[in-house]
């Protein structure tokens, strides 16, 4: 090609036979139609992530309960008849709600079968009969039907989530268990009702006495401290670099510093936090305050890029006419600008706290991932977050986690679509074309 | 919360400092205020700023520094031999004395010299905050009275205002560069000493990494049980399947919606995408290991292959389907920078829409398509959640996708999720990766911003 | 199946008068964005081997009309065309016509020069490759080295066939876009405002291209030069807020215009 030469030609038209045309628009069609695939590919993908969580996650919002009369013996719970509370809490519920089954089911004798029949109630029984014979000491002495939670496998089991086909051998409930839950629901003593627990307790060895409540305030607080650093410093920054800073080598390598920032792997974050703010400054381990720190570092570049986006697309005209009327650059911007670009900010806010709250690896480095049963009071509390949560449970061999992890996936995701929705809602309210 | 209470005390103070300043200025002024250099609320913000910024500063470095005084302040008062050796479970001593401290009935069965730290603590806490209290309101009112004796008309209140805040915002700006320099010195001290132990160069080309059987003391820093090729290949294979799977999804999306979408679709599609873009990755890394995972070993089963239930395939298709997404928008940003003219001037030509595509847009944005990919591949590289979930441990030397293979960042979160010793190479191994990985994901985030800037300019 | 014909010398065309027949055929065309009519009733004819200017002040539909004719208004989300246009007797808004059969045959030059980020040899090969216009790479050699010769910038980019076409100057960016609208050989090529962008030299240099090429081109070129429309064009058109005022024998227009408008436009009293 390096040297063309120029001789008279036959004169050469473009070949428009139909063969050919229709060879290129199959071509285009095909083209076409991976588009369209993967599009299909990415929806489908979604969809089946979010049905897939859907149908394991759903039955983690009711439980199965077995309505059993319950005789409040106060031989057992009160011999002296004092009913002082504090003998009242002492007392071995256990036993109570034992002797309940073992009244239900009089043949069942030996004491092997005795251990399998009280395991179809839920770990926290005793807790439960506690509370309402503390709430409701006159119950004392009679015998109330109350409606007790199961225990993770007789859950799984109503719900379907265990088969009976399977040997013996290979499921958590023996045939003599599923003989008596047979017998209880033929009798109607099986319902399934709300699943409270899961929304007000903390984490717990037991599927059926875990939720999410912990793992959320704890959240909630994480993000309080996030927002609370992230979106001042944020703010400050993207206005510096916007409006008043000088192009200079320095400005230059701040820019290249928060665009980089804004790629680094967030479990780099985590590092940095068990260095610097556990090793280094002796911070409290699974704090909620560091992690808050943590992710308002990591979340601080998106901030920025939101902001400064936003503060671009306010026309220098606006800037120009308060120059006019003799306001200082620091009126210019506080007074006219960035009230006119809130809502950008704000919306660039919420959807970096949306990607906080759902950050999970930072916070395992920081000792977030702890095994935290109380639901955190405060800031320095030790305290675990929903996606920590979610990935706690995902590890636990019992088959009830699985859709607890699901269920908490669905508290997360419907956290974060909130989320966006109030973002989406700030752009088409506020947003103005220029 | 006494660190909230704190907060609002000084904002409160800086807020009396406010009006102080304002009246002061007011009276200075004398009755016509003509004098005065700027408007009264400046001085009152004058004061208020010299009365409350040195009193937050000095709170937030108490607040940094008080909790661990106080917690090696109660663990020395603690009788001997009540303190154990291991640093983790200091941690649950303290968290245990914390929790006593704070209950409201103490339960009958708590260990007596727990319940004494727990007071000793509690009034600790008690003199901190009185401390803390005193130090805050002297360092406000020194503000305070010093700013407001330097009231008059000729102050030019509104430009030392103004000034203080330049600093301030300036200050923040650098908070960016000091995030950087403290992950860079963090992952570089830790990996001094981790390299103390063990090489650089068994780190680097060993084929071997099994860093639980060198907690054995006698094993610690033995050459071969800190070889990291087996987490780079397989760090490489997850990556490079997730960007087989996510490039052309992607880049066919950005296609469909740039140019052959009806607005119906796209309205419809651009959220999807937003809602894909918006998922936890742990939520991808529970449906990579609970749903994939199982499908593809079933799948593999039915066809005679044998898939590891961790198999690096899971992982990998996953992790692309989470990062279309990203490569999608970003393809989309640098085709749609290609103008309208070059489009105009292949379809002139007649050339079919997806001729122009192929033969122009795409040659023409593929600069910044490159630069997206390797943000892609940054991202796929430090991704956590789906390989801690769906990859293995076991460091299998290995390229075979169908085969269970462990990662760099699944490395670093194992070793150092539970223990937290300092000094053993295990967790050290931990930063050495980390910083291996900073520096990886650095140099492919400069690279690709470098070619996307380049890319704009030209088409600018 | 490319057809064989021979490339008439351009001296053989000089003349070409009123006789020659009409390439394209425009009759009660109005094109409408969205709500907002562009063009209203035109009716023109474009004949062969001329040279047609389309002059009239900014916003009057100019554009409009020339991207009719190669329909590159479909592009245009909301842009509606009715009446007919047709090109040698066939219409070109018939739904069973091929838009890209039809562009292969009317070919564009752009106001704003647009070569592809490509080399110089690649941008004038991109079409007869997309047209399937050359069996080896020799006919594919032959092709560009005619239409870069014929487009009067196979000197100057001799030895710079490997670099990228956007690395030329703007003179030679738009003769390129040149060569490689003839590389197609259409029979009509369109022209929007092509020297819009050049200084006078290159402008110059344009016009004499035109001159040439259309011995074996009809040419259809929007102008905003009076000058450039009485150098280059033999029939001129004067479009108004979106109507054909007058078409004639380029001369004709020039010297006695029948509308007020058109003279007050080529006097320069309006406009
Ligand atoms: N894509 C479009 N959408 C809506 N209106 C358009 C569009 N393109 C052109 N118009 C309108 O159609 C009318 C004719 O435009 P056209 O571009 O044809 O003018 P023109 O004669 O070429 O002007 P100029 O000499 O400035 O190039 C104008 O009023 C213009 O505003
Ligand atoms: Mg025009």
């Amino acid at each position: 090609m390096t040297d063309l030469a120029v001789r008279p030609m036959a004169l050469r038209r473009p070949d428009l036979s139909a063969t050919r045309l229709r060879r290129r628009y199959a071509a285009e069609r095909r083209f076409r139609f991976y588009g369209i695939l993967a599009v299909a590919v990415a929806a489908g993908m979604l969809g089946l992530l979010l049905g897939s969580i859907l149908y394991k996650g759903y039955s983690a919002f009711y439980r199965t309960e077995i309505a059993l009369p319950v005789n409040f013996d106060p031989a057992v719970i009160d011999p002296a008849g004092t009913r002082d509370p504090a003998v009242i809490a002492a007392a071995d519920y256990a036993k109570i709600a034992r002797d309940s089954l073992n009244a239900r089911f009089p043949d069942v004798s030996s004491r092997a079968d005795r251990r399998a029949l009280s395991q179809l109630l839920a770990a926290g029984t005793d807790l439960r009969l506690r509370a309402i014979a503390m709430k409701n000491p006159a119950i004392i002495g009679t015998t109330a039907t109350v409606e007790l939670a199961a225990s993770d496998d007789v859950d799984m089991l109503m719900k379907g989530r265990i088969s009976r086909a399977v040997g013996e051998a290979d499921r958590t409930l023996t045939d003599k268990q599923l003989a008596w839950m047979d017998e209880l629901e033929a009798d109607g003593l099986v319902a399934y009702s709300l699943n409270t627990t899961f929304f007000t307790a903390g984490d717990s060895r037991e599927p059926e006495e875990a939720g999410v409540l912990g793992a959320f305030i704890g959240s909630i607080l994480t993000m309080l401290v996030t927002l609370a650093l992230a979106f001042p410093l944020a703010v400050a920054t993207a206005v510096y670099l916007e409006e008043f800073a000088p192009k200079n080598r320095w400005t230059d390598l701040i820019e290249v510093n928060i665009n980089n920032l804004a790629a680094v792997p967030s479990i780099v974050f985590g590092l940095l936090g068990l260095a610097i703010f556990l090793g280094f400054f002796g911070l409290p381990r699974s704090a909620p305050v560091v992690g808050g720190l943590v992710l308002a570092l990591m979340t601080l570049p998106t901030i920025i890029i939101a902001t400064r986006a936003s503060l671009k697309a306010v026309p220098p005209s606006i800037r120009e006419a308060a120059y006019g009327v003799g306001a200082s650059s620091l009126q210019v911007v506080t007074h006219h600008v960035v009230p006119l670009a809130l809502p950008g900010i704000l919306t660039g806010t919420i959807i970096g706290m949306a990607r906080a709250l759902g950050e999970t690896a930072p916070l395992l480095m920081i000792g977030m991932v702890a095994f935290i049963v109380d639901v955190p009071k405060g800031f320095t509390d030790a305290a675990t977050v929903l996606p920590v949560q979610v990935y706690l449970w995902a590890d636990s061999p019992e088959r009830g986690f699985v859709e607890k992890t699901s269920g908490a996936i669905i508290v997360l995701l419907v956290t974060l679509i909130l989320m966006n929705g109030i973002a989406v809602f700030l752009r088409r309210r506020f947003e103005r074309r220029w | 919360m006494p660190n909230v209470t704190f907060l609002v005390a000084t904002l409160l103070l800086a807020t009396v400092a406010f009006v102080i300043g304002r009246r002061r200025a007011v009276e200075v002024g004398g009755p016509r205020r003509r004098d005065l250099h700027s408007l009264p609320s400046y001085y009152g913000l004058y004061v208020a700023l010299w009365c409350g910024i040195p009193a937050l500063a000095v709170g937030a470095l108490w607040m940094m520094f008080e909790p661990g005084i106080v917690d090696s302040l109660v663990l020395d008062a603690l009788p001997a031999g009540m303190v154990p050796a291991d640093p983790h479970q200091v941690s649950f001593l303290q968290t245990a004395i914390r929790r006593l401290a704070n209950a409201a009935v103490i339960p009958s069965d708590a260990d007596p010299a727990l319940i004494a730290a727990a007071a000793h603590y509690n009034s600790l806490q008690q003199t901190a905050s009185l401390a803390l209290a005193a130090v805050l309101l002297a360092v406000g009112i020194v503000g305070l009275v010093w700013a407001r004796s330097h009231i008059s008309p000729a102050m030019r209140a509104r430009n030392r205002v103004e000034k203080l805040i330049m600093i301030a915002l300036f200050v923040c700006s650098c908070l960016s560069v000091l995030t950087t320099i403290a992950i860079v010195l963090s992952l570089i001290f830790e990996s001094i000493r981790f390299f103390q132990a063990v090489p650089i160069t068994d780190f680097l080309f060993g084929l071997e990494w099994s860093p639980q059987t060198a907690m054995r003391a006698d094993q610690v820093g033995s050459s071969g049980a800190f070889g990291a090729v087996p987490l780079f290949l397989g760090t490489a294979l997850i990556t490079a399947i997730s960007i087989v799977v996510a490039v052309p999804i992607g880049l066919f999306v950005a296609i469909y919606l740039a140019d052959y979408a009806s607005p119906r679709a796209r309205a419809v599609v651009k959220p999807l995408l937003e809602i894909l873009a918006g998922i936890p990755t742990v939520v991808f890394g529970f449906f990579a290991a609970l749903t994939v995972a199982p499908f593809l070993r079933g799948l593999g089963g039915s066809i005679g292959l044998d898939v590891a239930s961790e198999s690096a395939l899971a992982a990998g298709v996953v992790m692309g389907i989470m990062i279309v997404p990203f490569v999608s928008s970003l393809s989309d940003d640098v085709m749609n920078a290609v103008p309208q003219s070059l489009r105009d001037g292949s379809a002139a030509l007649g050339a079919t829409k997806s001729e122009t595509i192929r033969q122009v847009v795409v040659p023409a944005a593929l600069p910044g398509i490159v630069g997206g990919v390797l943000l892609a591949v940054s991202r796929a590289i430090g991704e956590t959640m789906i390989v801690v979930m769906a990859a293995g441990l076991a460091a299998n030397l290995t390229v075979n996708p169908l085969e269970a293979v462990t990662t760099v960042t699944v490395q670093i979160a194992t070793l150092l999720v539970g223990d937290q010793e300092f000094d053993s190479p295990k967790t050290l191994a931990a930063f050495a990766l980390g910083l291996l990985l900073f520096c990886v994901t650095l140099v492919l985030n400069l690279v690709a911003l470098h070619v996307v800037r380049k890319y704009r300019e030209k088409y600018d | 199946m490319a057809a064989i014909e021979t490339l008439v010398p351009p001296a053989k065309v000089a003349a070409a008068g009123a006789g020659s027949p009409v390439t394209v055929e425009a009759r009660d065309v109005n094109v409408y964005y969205g709500e907002k009519q562009a063009l209203k009733q035109v009716d023109l004819d474009v004949r062969r081997h001329e040279v047609t200017a389309l002059i009239g002040p900014s916003g009057c539909g100019k554009s409009t009309f020339l991207r009719c004719i190669n329909r590159m208004n479909d592009v245009i989300e909301g842009c509606r065309v009715t009446g007919r246009i047709s090109l040698d007797g066939e219409d070109i808004y018939d739904s069973d016509l091929d838009v890209v059969a039809l562009r292969a045959r009317v070919g564009m030059v752009f106001q704003k020069p647009n070569p592809f980020p490509k080399s110089v040899y690649d941008n004038v090969a991109y079409g007869p490759r997309i047209h399937g216009m050359a069996a080896n790479r020799g006919e594919l050699d032959e092709i560009v080295a005619n239409s870069l010769e014929r487009a009067g910038l196979l000197k100057e980019v001799r030895d710079r066939l490997n670099d990228p076409g956007t690395g030329l100057s703007g003179g030679q960016q738009q003769r390129l876009c040149i060569a490689r609208a003839i590389a197609v050989n259409p029979e009509v090529i369109l022209m929007d405002e092509p020297c819009s962008a050049l200084d006078p030299i290159a402008t110059a240099r344009i016009e004499e291209l035109i001159d040439e090429i259309r011995a074996n081109y009809t040419i259809v070129i929007v102008t905003h030069s009076m000058q450039q429309a009485a150098r280059v064009s033999q029939r001129t058109a004067f479009f108004h807020l979106g109507e054909l005022v007058e078409a004639g024998d380029t001369p004709e227009i020039f010297t006695s215009p029948r509308d007020r408008r058109t003279h007050g436009y080529i006097t320069g009293r309006f406009g």
